[in-house]
């Protein structure tokens, strides 16, 4: 199929000099320029995450206190399921590059295995992601408006279905995180609970129990941009790997396919370990 | 259709077949990479974990998970993404105007989100 539509050329008939000024082909420079590209779109968005946070004059959301829970796990777990996430893209990274090495050996079997795991590796990322993403929206204790208009938050989760009254130690916090820090326990911390304004639960675009709704906005986005391109890494590295299961690249010659996927899944790890930083420790 | 990926007499890196041995030696580089790569992951938690924001260590913590991205990142693309292996002209062509937009964009944001705050902390009721 290719090799009708295809002429060898030599050198000399494309460059005046006879070298290739950057010495790779036309779709691997193109990539490469799409990279870039897309590079400064997730720096633009990381920079007004940066922006909207300096300029913000509360109490910021910490990372390690959003994030601590793991599946099917109670109690606390900083950081630990992201820290997963990062080490299963960068796994599934690292699988890729074999995957492109075994290609420069034209070793077609080399090239099923490890394109197959990186496969395996870009849906278990999703699938953290999805988890994540369900988790962040349904938050956890939440806090209050009181009737009073101020914020409480409170120090447990009312189970579902549940009141107020049967939680044992249920306590409301005025001014968490700040110096004036007060808390208020016993019946008054149930009364006030029962004449709460609103109950705010988890996240949404317009409000979140985290802090500012900017914060559940810029998750949602910057996460949800990157999961996006991770799920069509994931589609652009199917559509290969039938190529490659069809020996379409060994009929070919040689499997700059692959290395060309590969270049846009190592960008995704890359934004990964930025957003990483950016969001979740810093 | 002329394809220009196949032309003959260039070193292009679809042509750049390894062989056996050599390969050998590429993956124990991705090896090196891939335990540096999970080292620096782990000690990045680690100091997020047991180091508390507005602590006093706190702002060199900040800094030192600046640094340690950016020498991730670096790994990334040099050795994952072999553009440590291309020719400079197009290094230079992929890193320097991204280099110098962000540089730009950063800067120019600190400052007006910093004016921003003050003028905010001003009027805050």
């Amino acid at each position: 199929m290719a090799s009708d539509a295809t002429k060898a050329l030599d050198k000399s008939a494309l460059w005046g000099g006879g070298m290739s000024p950057f010495s790779v082909s036309y779709g691997k420079m193109m990539m490469w320029f799409f990279l870039v590209s897309d590079a400064l779109t997730f720096s633009g968005l990381l920079v007004a995450y940066g922006y909207a946070r300096h300029a913000y004059t509360g109490p910021w959301p910490i990372g390690e206190e959003v994030f601590h829970a793991l599946p099917g796990l109670t109690g606390s777990y900083p950081l630990l399921y992201v820290a997963f996430m990062t080490f299963i893209l960068i796994v599934s990274s690292v699988t890729m590059v074999l995957a492109v090495e075994a290609g420069h050996r034209l070793d077609r079997r080399g090239v099923t295995i490890w394109m197959a795991a990186t496969i395996v590796g870009g849906f278990i990322f999703l699938g953290s992601q999805a988890w994540e993403w369900s988790h962040f929206i349904h938050g956890s204790a939440g806090y209050i408006i009181g009737n009073d208009n101020k914020i409480y938050h409170l120090s447990e989760e009312i189970p579902h279905r549940g009141t107020a009254a049967d939680v044992a130690g249920f306590e409301l916090i005025l001014n968490r995180g700040e110096a004036n820090e007060s808390r208020i326990g016993g019946q008054e911390a149930v009364r006030l609970y029962n004449a709460k304004v609103q109950h705010v639960q988890g996240a949404n675009l317009t409000i979140n129990e985290y802090g500012p709704p900017q914060y559940g906005n810029f998750f949602f986005f910057i996460t949800g941009f990157h999961g996006f391109h991770v799920f069509t890494g994931v589609l652009i590295n199917i559509i290969v790997f039938i190529g490659v299961l069809r020996g379409v690249y060994e009929k070919r010659g040689h499997y700059e396919m692959v290395e060309k996927t590969g270049l846009y899944w190592h960008f995704v790890d890359l934004v990964w370990v930025f957003v990483f930083t950016f969001f979740y420790l810093i | 259709m002329e394809r220009d990926d196949l032309i003959v007499n260039d070193s292009y890196s679809l042509n750049a077949y390894h062989d056996a041995e050599h390969g050998k030696e590429i993956r124990k580089k991705i090896v090196r990479v891939t335990i540096l790569l999970t080292l620096i992951t782990a000690v990045e938690v680690a100091l997020g974990v047991y180091i508390k924001q507005g602590t006093t260590l706190w702002p060199f913590v900040k800094v030192g998970f600046i640094i340690l991205t950016l020498v991730k990142a670096a790994y990334i693309v040099a050795v994952f993404m072999h553009l440590g292996d291309e020719r400079k002209s197009l290094r230079y062509v992929i890193i320097v105007p991204y280099a110098i937009f962000i540089i730009y964009l950063l800067v120019i944001s600190i400052l007006e989100s910093n004016y921003v705050n003050e003028v905010w902390l001003q009027f805050k009721p």
